[in-house]
């Protein structure tokens, strides 16, 4: 491997995004920072509202004006993309950056085949004649998984299942063998035998191409068998980061803590959830200090006052004044 | 066996959804008739909660709806509390026994932004199966229920002058609970009503609902896709595949020992955080078209142990080789190992190996 490999693939750099509003501004994405190295699987989760899709959606370039990228940076292998030119971020949508959104039917054109819709991305990224384009499509299709594919391709978005859709969504992401895949909640409209499905294909197709994906969801369990590291989003920024195992296990923010003991499981018996009361801020109305305060059993009077960044606690890091570091503190949390 | 509260006995339920009686004639098109819920037979007991798993499209939701009378049924009865609801003997429709009956069920939907009127006050929302029921109410009563209803959702009483798009998700859920148990119903429907939450507030409701069912008594029908949440909430579970209960057993040992090929598929395929790191096989395949469902067993395309005889013949529901029922030919056959166990998953997450077979006996008495 050359010294290349050990460079992060995407770097992303204290990154805010804003929206204008009438009253002052909403500030959705507030100072995050994290990289992405060649064939990671990095996990955001949080709830409705952290900014984990935002995040996703800065990094190819498709905010909805009039939310703006407003502060920080996001790098491709060390080349700035955060403030490239609508044509040219076009080019690298697509070709360095794929992207898997939750609902198939809305990512794929209902009034052209799924062949053309292939075809077409392949051939405005990578230089090949129509026939070899076509032949490349019907091989991404057999490699997603599509029974009898080269007929198939002659057929519309709405002749397959959705799970099948899905799939050649994810056929339509690799398609110029992108470096990089954004999946926001790939599998949250599927089936849950459906949904297994899909896990495997994009865990084993982005092994075999050594594509690194960045996999926005709120399903704890998904990102469990999928990530190598997560990210735990709260209202706008991150409050943890580390190796999967260790977040889920050893998690040490309070609200990693809260949320890993409120997901109802198939294998333990508990008789309550744990519960962490209350909701998180709206956006224009976050507290001071760190965002979690108010519903947090440690907060301190420092936590509504300064706000914690990111540090080392155990293997993973946490912003937090008074994180848990010791498995008894885990049990009484 | 505690007393049943409410049974449903080989229910049917089939939507016609043919092409219009022109294009029928004009282009013989044949008429389609959709099987949603195909003989269902179940009882719930008092104080119980039953939860009701199954794809999209499996019928679970239909069930729901027939149970309340949302849908009339195709075939079969319906009875809750010694009153025939539907089917033959019947009560009569609109009749007091049917009216005092229906009084003892209400509804939770999923979707707490469709099911509250974004035009009223909580207040009247909430008040409104009082007001229905009995319109004869005093204002200073109707006040004071509505009071305590919010008050035990954990909301408070000043909360009745908002509209509900001042109020989050899972503040939404609980009005929905409130004004679900306005009437005093002893039983619940609950159709998906944490699928719409963020887990946080999924906790939040799930732990509510368990808290009013100790406190009350209440009995629920609780569906959901999520089999985790069925695990946590549920006392016994009935699988549903294509309108058809495939497995109906103790919570424990449905997720133990589950016996249907199909139970197996679906709880190897649940993501669970015990699983970080692992991989597993999936399962291949899909639900079927429900308009045209495969002969015999429903489940035989997809499923590793199927034989000629699941081809031909549709199981029906039998007492399984452990607690509970099953509607499988190999097991009955024995051509599954009943025992095999969930190892890969209750092992990772407790350490043990199996289960603990003395407290799978108690469940078994459940």
């Amino acid at each position: 491997m050359s010294a290349a490999s050990t460079e992060p693939l995407l770097e992303v750099d204290d990154l805010r995004v804003e929206f204008p509003l009438r009253h002052g501004t909403l500030r959705a994405v507030n100072g995050i920072s994290f990289a992405i190295a060649p064939g990671e699987v990095l996990g955001v989760v949080g709830e409705s509202g952290a900014g984990k899709s935002l995040t996703g959606a800065a990094v190819i370039g498709l905010i909805d004006p009039p939310g703006r990228i407003a502060g920080g940076e996001i790098r491709l292998a060390g080349r700035r993309i955060d403030n490239l030119a609508y044509e040219a971020m076009r080019k690298i949508r697509g070709r360095e950056i794929g992207a898997v959104f939750q609902d198939p039917l809305t990512s794929l054109n209902p009034l052209y085949t799924i062949g053309r819709q292939l075809t077409e991305t392949i051939r405005t990224h990578l230089p090949l004649s129509a026939a070899e384009a076509l032949a490349r499509a019907i091989g991404l299709l057999e490699e997603v998984g599509i029974p009898a594919a080269a007929r198939r391709i002659d057929h519309y978005p709405h002749q397959f299942s959705g799970g099948m859709r899905q799939r050649v969504v994810i056929a339509l992401a690799l398609a110029a063998k992108p470096r990089l895949i954004i999946a926001d909640e790939p599998t949250t409209a599927l089936d849950v035998s459906i949904q297994a499905q899909i896990i495997q294909l994009l865990k084993r197709l982005c092994r075999d191409h050594g594509t690194a994906v960045m996999l926005v969801t709120h399903d704890m369990g998904v990102i469990a068998e999928t990530a190598d590291r997560v990210a735990v989003m709260y209202a706008g920024r991150i409050v943890e980061i580390g190796p999967v195992d260790e977040v889920i296990h050893r998690p040490a923010h309070p609200y990693t803590v809260g949320l890993m003991g409120s997901i109802p499981s198939i294998v333990d018996e508990r008789a309550r959830l744990a519960q962490i009361d209350g909701t998180m801020p709206r956006l224009d109305a976050v507290p001071d200090g760190c965002a979690f305060h108010p519903r947090c059993p440690r907060a301190i009077d420092r936590c509504r006052h300064d706000l914690p960044v990111l540090a080392s606690v155990g293997a993973t890091q946490a912003a937090c004044w008074r994180p848990i570091v010791t498995e008894r503190e885990r049990i009484d949390a | 066996m505690p007393e049943a509260l409410l049974t449903l006995t080989d229910v049917a339920r089939t939507f016609d959804v043919s092409p219009a009686w022109l294009d029928r004639v004009l282009e013989r098109k044949p008429r389609a008739l959709l099987k949603a819920v195909d003989g269902v037979t179940l009882s719930i007991a008092k104080g119980e909660t039953l939860g009701l798993v199954g794809e999209s499209g499996c019928g679970k939701s239909t069930v729901a709806r027939l149970i309340v009378g949302l849908y009339a049924p195709t075939r079969g009865t319906i009875a809750f509390d010694g009153t025939v609801l539907a089917g033959a003997g019947a009560a009569a429709a609109g009749g007091p026994a049917q009216r005092v009956a229906r009084r003892g069920m209400q509804m939770i939907f999923q979707d707490p932004y469709a099911s509250l009127n974004p035009r009223w006050r909580v207040a009247d929302i909430v008040a409104e199966p009082i007001r229905a029921q009995n319109p004869e109410t005093p204002r200073a009563e109707q006040t004071e229920r509505v009071a305590a209803l919010l008050a035990q959702v954990g909301l408070a009483a000043v909360d009745g002058v908002k509209y509900p798009h001042q109020f989050s998700g899972g503040q939404r859920q609980r009005i929905s609970i409130a004004r679900a148990l306005s009437t005093q119903p002893r039983f619940l429907v609950c159709d998906e009503p944490t699928s719409a939450l963020d887990v946080s507030v999924q906790a939040q409701v799930l732990n509510l609902m368990r808290d009013l069912q100790r406190r009350m008594g209440l009995t629920y029908l609780f569906i959901s896709h999520n089999l985790a949440v069925v695990h946590h909430i549920a006392d016994r579970v009935g699988v549903m595949y294509l309108g058809r209960i495939v497995e109906l057993a103790p919570t424990r040992r449905l997720f133990t020992l589950p016996q249907h090929p199909y139970t197996r598929m679906l709880l190897a395929a649940v993501p669970d955080l015990a699983m970080t790191g692992a991989s597993r096989t999936a399962v291949a395949g899909e639900v079927p078209n429900p308009l045209d469902p495969p002969s015999g067993c429903a489940f035989h395309p997809r499923c590793p142990f199927a034989n000629e005889r699941c081809r031909r013949e549709r199981p029906e529901l039998r007492p399984a080789p452990v607690a509970g029922e099953v509607a499988c030919h190999a097991v009955e056959e024995g051509r599954i190992d009943a025992v095999e166990l969930h190892a890969a998953k209750a092992g990772a997450a407790t350490g043990d190996v199996g289960p603990n077979r003395g407290q799978e006996t108690r469940a078994d008495r459940l």
